[in-house]
């Protein structure tokens, strides 16, 4: 019926791989749930006082959204982004004035039976509004007006999320970078912000005038060893990049007392190892380490788990939840997984590229763009190689609506990709 | 453009590879190369041991110990951790049923099956020595220490108040207490509940897998001693207290005693009164059933939330705001002509006479120039302006406002204002003749007995008070609380007070007053009576101070439905609590034994009273 309407006469073909590596990371995310917080009284798998009942639930009906989504128009996404798009910012409106307050967040709106939250469902929200903007046929990307549009419609849903302390959440929006990166942003403004990453560590860790000697160092060694030819030019570029570097090395200080908040604080020594804090979050990571490494290369099987299973690591069935794979599965249950999100992730960026529309391919990084920071953040966070920032591992961490709006994220785009020679 | 940038696809695919793989690396470094881990693992059978702080004490005016208190023992299970429970051997030990046994596993269960939860509460110390040296052969179980309260005098229970465990709503919404904690609930344990509790104290242990302690978790670096609770320094007198309960025993009722000179409370008792050990322990729950059943209602701190009308000594407090407001003078008569009913009395030919015969209807016509004050033609609009006014002065009595004593849960009681009376009647729909009932502490003014005792306060110091308080300072800290010790003016003339102390004195001393009863031979004691009118028999109602000058203690009396005026009843009660704290024994033996032996309030009011303004 509807491939007439569309200019193709292809017949739409769903493709299975990314809706099997998803159907086989939700039941293996399900199983760990289970395992997390598995004891003998409850053993019933339906038991939906539990959260791993209660993730059934969920799981049925993000199924049931992604089999609608499957058979809805992909146009339907497309025309209807900007009103989505609005609607979840006035959910996020919403949410600050009468959010409930979890874990020092305040992003929770409270329906008494559950809870809903809007951040969640602003990220693909976000992401159909920048494909619907930047695929209209008189875009000039070059224009700083454009460029000051798209970043606005990224900044204010993550300014919304951040006035409501969900810190994690509002970083999530820095994932947008990838798929303007795919459309033409300059590579430099990733290398400034992996220098400035760089920058700030060091700051940390280092005396600052140290740190400032070494970069003078460098600039000295490029300027007159590194390059063979000088013009007045390339001394006044280095010259105010060194001047940069400093000023900013300077503010590090500041910004790092007076913005960030104390616990943000102290996970970032924790993770550079500057202060113990084996009570507060140090305790965490120390806590999921452990249960990691004594996984060892088989892991103690399903629901052998001691160091999880005894409330050892706080928030074990949500931001946590690799912890269990690591401990029950070991080293080679966790690669699998591992190689599962990878092999997505990489599949995607291929689906991407195959688009013949501006929007389908830019929603396509996006999704990729969401998934792999959530991905990146939050097993870097176990293994103790990033700061703990508290957000989900997708389709895998419990949780209602991070699940449902990862699933919306992921279908709408596997539905678009079934169209992929439509003009969308 | 889409062409353009295809090539970045790859860069992005690698990123994503090179992150998977540094995942990979990290992993089978923690894994599969470092041994700490697992060695780490072993030993990670942690048990945490909270270390309860010990519960500051409480102490009176004089240093007497009023609470403090005794250690009991909770014993807590881990629920995985139980193996190889003989269970016969551990019931008949600890002292319980099978049944009991398996009810209270399952409760334990429900908790949580991998943390300690309370199996068995608040053992005594007699019991737990019995089967301590067994306590090794039960595993899984392990002991709590927790204290109790006690009180040696079983006195002022609405002053200190009671300990309670936490309920879901402090869970919520204070995070520092943990299922099983106890809380103040009420009186000064509740007020003062950050300073008594302390701060709880954490030990780590490490277990091995026979749930034997192997030594402190990271060499302790993860415990914390707890914080001991700090120790109140209450303002009550503890002897004067526990005469005055004597007193109050088969009375309903109440009773506060202030030092004039400082709002520091002597004495507040609420009866009945009931034994503060009553609320402590395993008991406490089926007592607390018990007393709030209790028809008389003795959880009830009517001294801070019984809202009675004042009657007659609110005319103290009228005849000062008059005067103020230069509606009459002190030498201003009014005919007794019965306008509202009166005893009978000569006309009062000054507001010291009034004051001390008490005249219904000196005080109609007091109030009415207070109401009408001519400003307006309009009646109701003049009302209105009148009513403002009076208010705000009454404000200043700390009547209608709660005053901001250290004890929770006071009650403002009510000064009705323009806005009460719109809401009632209708804008422009009222004025004097609808509302004369307040000028004698009847109709629509409601007051609790703090305040009562308060304006006594007021007229021993001739103008101001301090905030009833019932705490000088906690801990080693001796300095006070400022707002306590700041003084509240009435802003009304000191000259016009003496007025007040010496009808007040007439009252008890001169002829036609009508609180002879309540006169000591060698004290000036001053007071004014009140019969409060309501719906079943009148309420007898006492303030006083004394000595006249420099006076050192202020009290008010409140005896419901005592048969009998304010004269009968809370006047001589109030004599007997005076003459106790000024000369610390009561010499009139026979007015003693009178006054505490007999009941004057031998039934209940049958219909409660219903709260609506007379209209006539």
């Amino acid at each position: 019926m509807q491939a007439r309407q569309l200019p193709s006469t292809e017949k739409k073909r769903y493709d299975w791989v990314p809706i099997l590596l998803y159907l086989g990371i939700v039941l293996f995310g399900w199983l760990n749930i289970y395992a997390a917080c598995y004891d003998e009284m409850h053993a019933s798998v339906f038991d939906f006082s539990r959260q791993h009942g209660k993730q059934l639930l969920w799981m049925g009906i993000a199924f049931l959204m992604a089999i609608c989504v499957l058979l809805i128009h992909p146009r339907v996404f497309s025309s209807s982004a900007y009103v989505i798009y609005g609607i979840v910012l006035i959910l996020l409106v919403v949410t600050l004035f009468i959010g409930t307050v979890t874990h020092g967040g305040q992003s929770w709106i409270d329906f008494g039976a559950f809870k809903f939250q809007p951040s969640e469902f602003a990220k693909f929200a976000t992401a159909l509004a920048l494909a619907k903007t930047i695929s209209a046929i008189d875009i000039d990307l070059t224009l700083p007006r454009t460029r000051i549009t798209l970043a606005l419609m990224v900044l204010i849903p993550a300014g919304l999320i951040l006035l409501q302390h969900d810190t994690g959440s509002a970083l999530v929006f820095l994932a947008f970078l990838l798929p303007f990166f795919r459309e033409g942003l300059s590579h430099y403004i990733l290398l400034v912000g992996v220098l400035a990453i760089i920058l700030f560590v060091s700051a940390l860790l280092i005396n600052k005038f140290i740190l400032m000697g070494i970069i003078l160092a460098l600039c000295l060694f490029y300027l007159f060893v590194w390059l063979s030819k000088r013009t007045s030019r390339t001394y006044w570029h280095t010259a105010a990049f060194f001047v940069v570097c400093c000023l900013f090395t300077l503010s590090v200080d500041f910004t790092f007392e007076h913005i960030l908040e104390t616990h943000q604080r102290n996970r970032i020594y924790v993770l550079l190892g500057k202060v113990e804090d084996p009570k507060g979050i140090g305790y965490n990571v120390d806590q999921a380490k452990i249960a990691i490494g004594s996984g060892g290369l088989f892991g103690k099987g399903f629901l052998n788990g001691t160091i999880t299973k005894a409330d050892f690591v706080p928030e074990q069935e949500t931001d946590f939840i690799f912890c269990t794979v690591g401990e029950e599965w070991g080293f080679l249950g966790s690669i699998v997984l591992l190689a599962a999100y990878v092999y997505l992730l990489v599949y995607l960026i291929g689906m991407a590229e195959r688009q013949r529309s501006t929007f389908s391919r830019f929603y396509g990084y996006s999704v990729a763009g969401i998934l792999f920071f959530h991905f990146f953040i939050n097993i870097g966070m176990v293994l103790g190689l990033v700061p703990v920032i508290g957000i989900p591992l997708p389709f895998f961490s419990y949780g209602g609506s991070s699940l449902i709006a990862f699933t919306l994220l992921l279908f709408i785009f596997i539905r678009q990709d079934a169209d992929k020679n439509a003009l969308i | 453009m889409s062409k353009q940038y295809a090539h970045r696809s790859g860069i992005v695919k690698i990123i994503f590879i090179v992150v998977g793989v540094l995942f990979v690396l990290r992993l089978s470094m923690l894994q599969l190369f470092d041994k700490e881990y697992k060695e780490k693992a072993k030993n990670q059978s942690l048990r945490i041991i909270t270390q309860y702080p010990s519960r500051g004490l409480m102490y009176d005016r004089n240093g007497q110990l009023l609470v403090y208190n005794e250690a009991v023992y909770d014993l807590m299970v881990i629920p995985r951790m139980v193996k190889d429970l003989d269970t016969d051997y551990f019931c008949r030990n600890v002292g319980i049923t099978r049944e009991d046994f398996i009810s209270r596993m399952e409760k334990a269960y429900t908790y949580s099956p991998y943390s300690g939860s309370i199996f068995m509460k608040q053992i005594s110390k007699e019991d737990f020595g019995r089967w301590e040296n067994n306590l090794y052969k039960f595993k899984g179980f392990y002991i709590s220490k927790r204290t109790l309260r006690i009180y040696d005098k079983p006195i002022a229970a609405h002053v200190l108040g009671y300990v309670g465990e936490v309920n879901e709503k402090d869970l919520e919404e204070k995070p520092y207490y943990k299922r099983g904690d106890y809380i103040g609930k009420s009186g000064l344990e509740a007020s003062y509940e950050e300073v008594l509790r302390g701060v709880k104290g954490k030990k780590v242990m490490q277990v091995d897998v026979h749930n034997r302690e192997i030594g402190s978790y990271m060499h302790g670096q993860q415990d914390t001693m707890p914080i001991e609770g700090k120790n109140l320094y209450t303002t009550i007198d503890a002897d004067l207290q526990e005469y005055a309960e004597k007193v109050m025993a088969n009375k309903r009722g109440c009773i506060v005693a202030i030092e004039p000179s400082t709002g520091e409370v002597l004495t507040l008792l609420s009866a009945p009164c009931y034994d503060p050990n009553l609320l402590v322990g395993r008991i406490r729950g089926a007592n607390f059933k018990k007393l709030n059943e209790d028809i008389s209602k003795p959880l009830f701190n009517r001294a801070l939330q019984a809202q009675y009308p004042p009657g007659s000594i609110f005319k103290v407090a009228q005849a000062m705001i008059a005067l103020h407001l230069g509606v009459i003078t002190p030498s201003t008569g009014f005919v007794c002509d019965k306008v509202i009913g009166c005893h009978n009395h000569p006309s009062a030919r000054s507001v010291q006479e009034a004051i001390k015969m008490s005249c219904n209807p000196y005080f109609y016509y007091t109030y009415r120039r207070v109401i009408q004050q001519g400003k307006y033609k309009n009646i109701y609009k003049d009302s209105q302006y009148g009513l403002t006014v009076w208010h705000n002065y009454m404000n200043r009595f700390g009547f209608g406002i709660k005053l901001p004593t250290d004890l929770p849960n006071i009650k403002s009681g009510n000064i009705p204002d323009t806005a009460f009376y719109n809401k009632w009647y209708g804008k422009e729909r009222w004025a004097f003749t609808t509302i004369y009932s307040n000028s004698i502490g009847q109709g629509e003014v409601e007051v609790v007995p703090l305040q009562m005792a308060n304006l006594a306060c007021i007229v021993a110091n001739r103008g101001y008070y301090y905030t009833p308080h019932l705490v000088r300072y906690y801990g080693s800290d001796t300095s006070r609380n400022e707002e306590f010790y700041t003084k509240h003016e009435t802003g009304i003339s000191r000259e016009y007070f003496d007025i007040a102390a010496r009808g007040m004195y007439d009252v008890v001393h001169g002829a036609g007053g009508t609180a002879h009863k309540a006169d000591i031979p060698g004290i000036d004691v001053c007071g004014k009576t009140g019969t409060a009118e309501n719906y079943g028999d009148d309420h007898s109602v006492f303030i006083a101070f004394a000595p006249k000058d420099n006076p050192k203690i202020a009290v008010a009396v409140y005896v419901e439905n005592a048969r009998g005026g304010g004269g009968t009843w809370a006047a001589p009660i109030a004599s007997l609590i005076i003459e106790k704290y000024i000369r610390g024994e009561v010499k009139r033996k026979d007015v003693e034994k009178y006054y505490t032996e007999t009941n004057p309030c031998q039934r209940l009011p049958l219909a409660r009273r219903i709260k609506k303004p007379k209209r006539r």
